[in-house]
């Protein structure tokens, strides 16, 4: 939810790496300026690593004040129960005691315990990864597609009917809140009231009562549908709007006017010649993107029960579990610079324009 | 006023006349977009009935205590939006709701864009214009913004919903706090481009100091760039305030939409299929959301023709 889809977006990690470092003899040069740009990046990954550990210490264990009282809110417990409690988290020590234990478990992939489960954090989260990285690849994966195609027709057109269509059709979706519109769905589709019978699942992600692999990937892709179906709806207008004005900047270009001049059609030189080009920012701004999908996930396994690592995170709320929480928090925080970093330092192999 | 005695006129004068005329052209520029018309009169309606409220829901009907229907009666003459649960009104939940949603949704724009703004200017300022301090200082802010930027907004905005007291506070703090960045970097980048003129680099040969430039001379430059994406920031809070509200993080003694919403999803209203507990708040949220975002795209376009295609 960070700003609407607004058109002056920029790649942010296209920032001119080129400018950096002298240009020496081509060989050695080149090498050590390719050294240079992938330890900034991972250097400045491990920065920003580092400052979400820490950010979570301190959110989940200095702001509540007491985090055992945060946890037991609203419940009877006995001073001897919170004594206990206390003890078993660690609570007892001087915080920077905590902190070394804390950050030092995270390194052995400790993530502490869960509060309501009785089980360490980490192993919760690892039996829930595979059905939230299902749900969120799918979802991304139709979004990005939808969007790019419908924002390359948008871009090419800019003005045009079909562009008025699906920018009005895009921020719709956008304004509208997630859950709402999975809500919205469950009833139309799967509450089997009203006109239209119950054709999906309203939750869930298996039917309790199928056997062999053929039918549990039949019941599991019927599940999907309606919370892919919430994703997508959501997400694809930001790289509508994305691919659309990165189109309308390559409008203008003479290698279009040379393609046109050599008589190809005008499909042909959007789909040849415009398109891959523009493509080619788009691709960081999906990336960058990626802390929405992690947004998106968490409500729509909220509303349709998925058993994944959105669904783990609101059970965890609703105690609420502040070890669970954070140990989510981490791994959320984490998995979206990875996956930054990634594209980093992906892109320049992809854009010839941007290497070092 | 004959061209004489507009010479004659004080240099006041002056500047308020050139002001009243940039005023009208923008005016004229805005009511070009038909959209931006569109979403500026729903808000206007919405921000009536808002204020009015008070003189058409009897607050005694929203308790739970005092609901003056059965539960779940569907829409009728007397409840045009049906009953929820306990038998109140759902048009007067949703009429009453849209007082805290827009209050959240104003107080936490409030909040992210002039943190936006100080981050943005500062750091664009002290970026051009600072000494090795003042660079430093500027590059640590963009490095924060950035990080702030790259984590999952919703996230962030939960864990810091979770752990301070429950209230509407918490949710303008956890939103304003959560939703800045994408401000702050706008912000600095017009302040590059407004340090770069000319008037700033007299201001400071004349003996401006850092404070001074910033405050007279880069903030009213910039503050058009800040004021369309504040209208878009408005619809961003409130859709984040009802997910927030959703996921259990608001105050219960209060009505929102969001919390009308989850108060719906717990009572099981959307298995039993009652339509009319559920659409209204959405859309409710869907419409003031829209109307904000399509405002904010007309200011856009009226005060960065260079974006509008």
């Amino acid at each position: 939810m960070t700003g609407a889809p607004t058109t002056s977006d920029r790649p942010a990690g296209t920032g001119a790496p080129g400018a950096r470092a002298p240009a020496g003899p081509a060989g050695t040069g080149h090498l050590a300026r390719v050294l240079v740009y992938v330890a900034g990046r991972l250097a400045t990954a491990a920065f920003s690593l580092a400052a979400v550990v820490a950010a979570a210490f301190f959110l989940f264990r200095i702001l509540p004040g007491d985090p055992v009282r945060a946890m037991t809110e609203g419940r009877e417990v006995s001073a001897r129960q919170r004594e206990e409690l206390r003890r078993q988290f660690g609570l007892d020590r001087s915080l920077a005691e905590q902190f070394l234990d804390y950050a030092s478990g995270l390194l052995r992939l400790d993530l502490g315990m869960s509060f309501q489960y009785r089980e360490p954090v980490a192993e919760l989260i690892l039996d829930r990864l595979g059905p939230t990285l299902l749900l969120a690849g799918t979802g991304t994966v139709v979004a990005a597609a939808l969007g790019l195609f419908l924002g390359a027709r948008s871009g090419w057109r800019p003005g045009g009917t079909g562009d008025r269509v699906h920018t009005a059709v895009a921020l719709f979706f956008w304004s509208v809140p997630t859950f709402w519109l999975g809500l919205l769905l469950i009833v139309v589709l799967a509450s089997g009231r009203g006109f239209v019978p119950a054709l999906l699942p309203a939750g869930g992600m298996v039917d309790p009562d199928t056997t062999g692999p053929w039918e549990t990937a039949l019941s599991v892709a019927r599940h999907m549908v309606l919370p892919v179906a919430t994703m997508v709806a959501v997400v694809y207008a930001q790289y509508l709007m994305i691919m659309r004005s990165s189109l309308m900047d390559e409008k203008g270009a003479d290698y279009l006017t040379t393609a046109r001049a050599k008589g190809l059609r005008d499909a042909l030189v959007r789909r040849r010649h415009a398109v891959p080009n523009a493509l080619l920012p788009t691709v960081t701004l999906v990336f960058l993107n990626l802390g929405q999908v992690v947004s998106g996930v968490i409500l729509v396994e909220t509303v349709f029960s998925w058993p994944g690592l959105g669904q783990l995170f609101y059970s965890g709320l609703r105690v609420p579990d502040l070890g669970l929480v954070q140990g989510l928090f981490v791994v959320f925080a984490a998995s979206v610079i990875l996956m930054n970093l990634l594209a980093d330092l992906v892109y320049p192999l992809l854009d010839p324009r941007v290497r070092p | 006023m004959s061209a004489p005695a507009a010479a004659a006129a004080s240099p006041r004068a002056l500047a308020g006349q050139r002001r009243r005329r940039a005023l009208r052209r923008f005016a004229r520029d805005y009511a070009r977009h038909g959209a931006g018309l569109v979403g500026l009169a729903a808000l206007v309606a919405i921000t009536g009935i808002a204020l009015a409220a008070p003189w058409f829901v009897d607050p005694a009907h929203l308790t739970i205590t005092g609901a003056p229907g059965e539960p779940y009666e569907p829409p009728s003459r007397a409840f045009p939006l049906g009953t929820d649960n306990f038998g109140r009104s759902v048009l007067d939940l949703v009429v009453w709701g849209s007082r805290v949603s827009l209050t959240v949704g104003f107080l936490a724009t409030a909040v992210s864009v002039s943190l936006g703004t100080l981050v943005g200017v500062t750091a664009g300022h002290f970026g051009s214009a600072g000494g090795v301090f003042g660079r430093i200082t500027a590059s640590v802010l963009m490095r924060v913004t950035d990080w702030f930027l790259v984590l999952p907004t919703l996230v962030l905005a939960v864990a810091l919903a979770a752990v301070l007291p429950r209230g509407t506070a918490t949710i303008v703090v956890a939103i304003g706090l959560t939703v800045w960045p994408p401000t702050a970097r706008l912000v600095r980048a017009q302040t590059l481009a407004v340090e770069a003129r000319p008037f700033v680099e007299r201001a400071r040969a004349l003996g401006g100091g850092h404070a001074h430039v910033m405050a007279w001379h880069v903030l009213p430059n910039v503050m058009p760039v800040v004021l369309a994406q504040t209208t878009l920031l408005v619809a961003t809070s409130i859709i984040a305030e009802s997910t927030l509200a959703f996921l259990g993080m608001g105050d219960p003694a209060t009505i929102s939409w969001g919390g009308v919403l989850e108060a719906a999803r717990t009572a099981g209203a959307v298995s039993a299929g009652i339509w009319w507990y559920m659409v209204p708040p959405g859309l409710a949220i869907a419409v003031v959301a829209l109307s904000f975002t399509l405002c904010g795209r007309a200011l856009e376009a009226v005060l960065n023709p260079r974006e509008a295609r």
